[in-house]
């Protein structure tokens, strides 16, 4: 039975779908705090848009509540501002309506982790094709600055003046944990970078998770700096790529190791030690990409970024769309009268 | 020795016995079979919550209660006039609704020392003279069958399943049934096990032969054919019928359907069947809870699909904000809420109509949305057409209140030709040149659909307030009151689109009955049997409860009395009379359980009198007490 969206789903693009990144900007001021990280991720995401080679009609921006809840106002695609928390299953309905749609999901670390956390952890097992951007800030801003559920201990908020007491969520191992098939990790300091990482997620068929560090100027200013400041990233970051070693520091003199389970630290600069011994990234490795997320709070070793795990796993539209097409192939389109008839009937 | 033959109009039946004792599966063989036969029915599973409770336990007690007859089978039976008692519990439990006379088949099995201890009985009701107002026919099933299976080689442990087979077959007896229905039933049901065909079919036959043969079992009736229009027909419950009517209204609409739901008693049903419903291109998500449910559908909504989402009271309860958000974005979804016994857990399986002002106001901030209620189960296909309908034409979210009850209990439902059911027209915008999200069509103050996918519309939605017409976020006073207010009016509006309300009786006089929702069939059953007697009572009864037909305050005010009988405290009662400021007088039951007709038959009376019209009528001043 083919419906008016089936003849919409296949109805030409007009004209030639080639964009630049202007395409993607509405006429509507951003609102955000100057310097916002969030900005930080708008722009790499509107010069991205162009280079998926699809129209922008295709294309849908969904949020929940929270700074980032506002993205989708300022992308001139398809939005959708949900309610807080809800974004995910807000999507996850949207694709398994219209496989056809290319979707987006922008939430924070409140609304995600927190809200919204069982609508994560289901997201990530049933692996619908969608690629999710979640700003962690460690801060809820939008309500002027409480802890949040990636909030350290000891954190001084407006509802924790004596800190925080709850230990955090590590996103990605969560992430892992509830079984997502992509999941990385990108900050707001290097657009050029995170431009490709967002890429690569888009590219992932299924549930696509990047965690990015966005610096909240005004309830969390420099949370992050460590790690994703110019001067300090280097010593305090490792920048996981498929087959690539695990090499950090200003001149890439330190690598990590495996002993045993635990990732340890060697100077590549020490004699008898070389690249050859340096832990290889394996994105396609979930037990490796478990190690690697753990290494996250640890004082010593180097925050993981870039991406953890990309496995390749059928899209759960795709097994609804298969299950749809197994069974009319088995049984023949369903024929309405004889479903009102059901299974006997009489006639007076 | 010949058996005699009476004729009766009505009668109600009941099969009782232990959760595991298959009571529903005969019961529905029952009801088909008295279907096909081309009497009126009405049928009411009545089980615990638990899956399987205890053997021989007071709450493990599962029943199915069926009311057929010739004429006028609006409910499935105030009173009892066949209980099939399985043990000593499904006694204990079922006795006190069984008519004076009426006929009790006992399996004795079920009556043994531990059972009656279960059961709370201190000796044995089959032995003294507790049963003596009743017809009782004990029988030990288990020895009958031995008896019928001797010459067949069936394991014991098989024989034992079929005692509900064979229970079946007494009863086809009674009723002078055919046994062909339920031997075709089982052939398709048991496919490939011939040994479990075997032993069902014969048992079935073995009850038949058992009551042709006892010297006891004399008596035989006789239930003629109802007058019924002309088709097919076959036997729905609610559940199904909502099911049903959401791939039928797809279809109409020429639109995909898409479920979001999360398993809840008692509108699971709902679920099973459209997951059972792939090959008519049906998606459905069961998802990870209510909230996901109703907003996964929304996101589908935004989409293009005809989104529904089912549920019943504590999922009504979650799903309050997401609700909020498809009233502010103004897209259409169907809510189904199978109304059961809360607050909270309340009674799970039981049914209540305590959701109407939930329904209706249970959200934060002016949020109103078109609420439709349906009066049975066969009705429950109507009203879900319906509220496709609405949606669609007024991109809002219909709430359709069904219960417990009607959403499991079953009927006959004439099964209408397709092509005799009109289309539904979702409003798609036109032009991307003039294409403004929230501009609205001035007749139905409906804004127009714009779908990712459609070119030159891209377009911004969601929960903060939006600029009349352009559909930009805006927190503009005047705005903000004006959207309010044309919220509100395009919902107020569709009383311009739905029908009047009718009234059986009198046009205007002295008393008015006016049901809403599953009270229907007492209701109705309740005046006919008062205007038989010659009294002055007239009936109406409400689907549309928000917004409510538009000449229901005339009708209202035609009437010195209206009196509402509803499964709460007063809701329906409460609304009307803030609206219309009209007193009226309720008749309120919460005990988990529909109304008997005879219950409001008798509360009618009270009033009829002319006494209570008098004390009535010197309290007229105030507002009347209920009944």
């Amino acid at each position: 039975m083919k419906t008016i969206i089936d003849d919409m789903m296949e109805k030409p693009h007009t004209g030639e779908a080639q964009y630049t990144s202007k395409d993607f900007k509405p006429d509507v001021d951003v609102r955000w705090c100057a310097g916002c990280g969030a900005i930080s991720v708008l722009s790499p995401t509107q010069r991205l848009m162009p280079d998926l080679g699809i129209p922008k009609e295709k294309i849908v921006f969904i949020s929940g509540i929270g700074c980032s809840g506002r993205f989708p106002y300022y992308m001139d695609t398809y939005g959708f501002h949900g309610i807080h928390g809800r974004a995910l299953p807000i999507a996850s309905g949207l694709k398994i309506a219209r496989p056809d749609l290319s979707v987006w999901v922008v939430t924070g670390d409140g609304d995600n982790m927190s809200i919204g956390g069982n609508h994560f952890i289901h997201a990530c097992r049933r692996n619908v094709d969608m690629n999710v951007l979640m700003f962690n800030n460690e801060v809820y801003s939008l309500t002027k600055g409480q802890y949040s559920p990636t909030s350290h201990r000891g954190q001084i908020t407006k509802s924790s003046p004596l800190g925080a007491l709850d230990d955090p969520f590590n996103p990605v191992a969560l992430a892992l944990g509830a079984s997502a098939t992509f999941v990385a990790r990108g900050h707001d300091k290097d657009r050029a970078q995170l431009q490709q990482l967002l890429h690569k997620a888009y590219q992932h068929k299924g549930f696509s998770f990047v965690e990015i560090y966005t610096n909240c100027r005004i309830f969390n200013d420099g949370a992050f700096d460590l790690y994703t400041n110019a001067e300090t990233r280097e010593e305090h970051t490792v920048w996981l790529e498929h087959g690539k070693p695990l090499v950090f520091g200003k001149k890439k003199e330190k690598g990590i190791i495996l002993d045993g389970f635990t990732p340890k630290i060697i100077d590549l600069t020490e004699t008898g030690k070389s690249i050859n011994d340096v832990l290889v990234h394996n994105e396609k490795d979930s037990t490796l990409a478990f190690i690697l997320a753990n290494m996250t709070y640890s004082e010593d070793l180097p925050r993981p970024m870039g991406t953890l795990q990309n496995l390749d796993r059928s899209s759960y539209e795709q097994r609804v769309t298969d299950q749809i097409k197994n069974e009319i192939d088995t049984k023949g389109e369903g024929n309405l009268e004889s479903l009102l008839l059901g299974g006997s009937y009489w006639e007076i | 020795m010949d058996k005699l033959i009476e004729h009766l109009e009505e009668v109600t039946i009941r099969f009782a016995g232990d959760s595991g004792d298959g009571m529903q599966l005969v019961g529905t063989q029952f009801s088909d079979t008295s279907g096909f036969a081309g009497n009126e029915v009405a049928t009411f599973p009545d089980y615990p919550s638990e899956i399987r409770a205890p053997e021989g336990t007071l709450y493990g007690v599962s029943a199915f209660q069926i009311h057929f007859g010739t004429r006028n089978i609006n409910t499935t039976g105030d009173f009892v006039d066949v209980l099939i008692a399985m043990n000593a519990a499904s006694l204990k439990v079922n006795l006190a609704n069984v008519r004076e006379q009426g006929i009790i088949i006992v399996n004795t099995e079920g009556f043994d020392e531990r059972n009656l201890k279960l059961a709370g009985y201190s000796v044995n009701p089959l032995n003294d003279d507790a049963l003596s107002k009743y017809h009782v026919f004990p029988i030990d099933m288990m020895r009958e069958l031995k008896k019928a299976f001797i010459e067949l080689d069936v394991p014991s442990k098989s024989i034992q399943r079929t005692r509900n087979m064979f229970a079946l077959g007494i009863t086809y007896w009674l009723f002078n049934r055919p046994l062909e229905a339920t031997v075709s039933w089982i052939n398709k049901k048991f496919k490939g096990k011939e040994d479990v065909i075997l032993a069902n079919v014969h048992a079935l036959e073995a009850g038949w032969n058992f009551a042709e043969k006892n010297p006891d079992f004399r008596k035989q009736y006789i239930l003629d054919k109802a007058s019924l229009p002309p088709g097919k027909y076959r036997s729905i419950t609610g559940n199904q019928a909502v099911a049903l009517g959401l791939v039928v209204a797809a279809t109409k609409a020429h639109l995909p359907l898409f479920l979001g739901s999360y398993p809840i008693t008692p509108a699971t049903d709902i679920l099973h069947a459209i997951s059972g419903y792939k090959k008519y291109g049906v998606k459905h998500l069961q998802a990870e809870d209510e909230i996901a449910g109703i907003t996964s559908a929304i996101g589908a909504a935004f989409g293009g699909s005809l989104a529904v989402t089912t549920t019943s009271g504590p999922g009504l309860s979650l799903k309050t904000e997401a609700i909020g958000l498809a009233i502010m974005t103004e897209l259409p979804l169907v809510i189904v809420d199978v109304m059961r016994a809360g607050p909270s857990t309340g009674l799970p399986t039981k049914t209540e109509q305590s959701d109407l002002m939930q329904a209706m106001y249970g959200r934060h901030g002016e949020a109103p949305m078109p609420v439709l209620a349906a009066a049975s189960a066969s009705d429950c296909f109507n009203m879900t057409l319906e509220a496709s309908r609405i949606a669609l034409k007024y991109m809002t979210p219909v709430m359709l209140l069904t219960d417990g009850y009607i959403g499991q209990a079953s009927e006959p439902w004439r099964i209408p030709e397709i092509s005799s059911l009109p289309d539904i027209a979702p409003h798609f915008a036109p032009d991307p040149t003039t294409f403004k999200p929230y501009a609205r069509n001035p007749e139905t103050l409906s804004r127009l659909w714009a779908i990712p996918g459609m070119q030159g519309m891209e377009h911004r939605i969601g929960g903060l307030e939006k600029e009349d017409g352009s559909g930009v976020v805006s927190h503009d006073a005047m705005n903000h009151q004006k959207m309010v207010e044309l919220r509100q009016k395009k919902v107020d509006g569709i009383a311009n689109d739905i029908p009047e309300l009718e009234v059986i009786g009198e046009q205007e006089g002295d008393l008015l009955l006016l049901s809403w929702g599953s009270t229907y069939g007492a209701a109705k059953t309740a005046v006919d049997r008062l205007h038989a007697n010659g009294h002055k009572v007239s009936f109406a009864h409400l689907r549309y409860l928000n917004p409510f037909p538009k000449n229901l305050g005339d009708i209202l005010h035609r009437f010195e009395r209206v009196v509402i009988p509803e499964l709460n405290l007063g809701q329906l009662k409460n609304l009307i009379q803030a609206k219309y400021l009209k007193p009226v007088i309720g008749i309120n039951k919460v005990q988990g359980k529909p109304f008997k007709s005879v219950e409001l038959e008798e509360k009618l009376n009270v009033l009829l009198t002319l006494e209570n019209l008098k004390k009535w009528d010197a309290a007229k001043s105030k507002l009347p007490v209920d009944l």
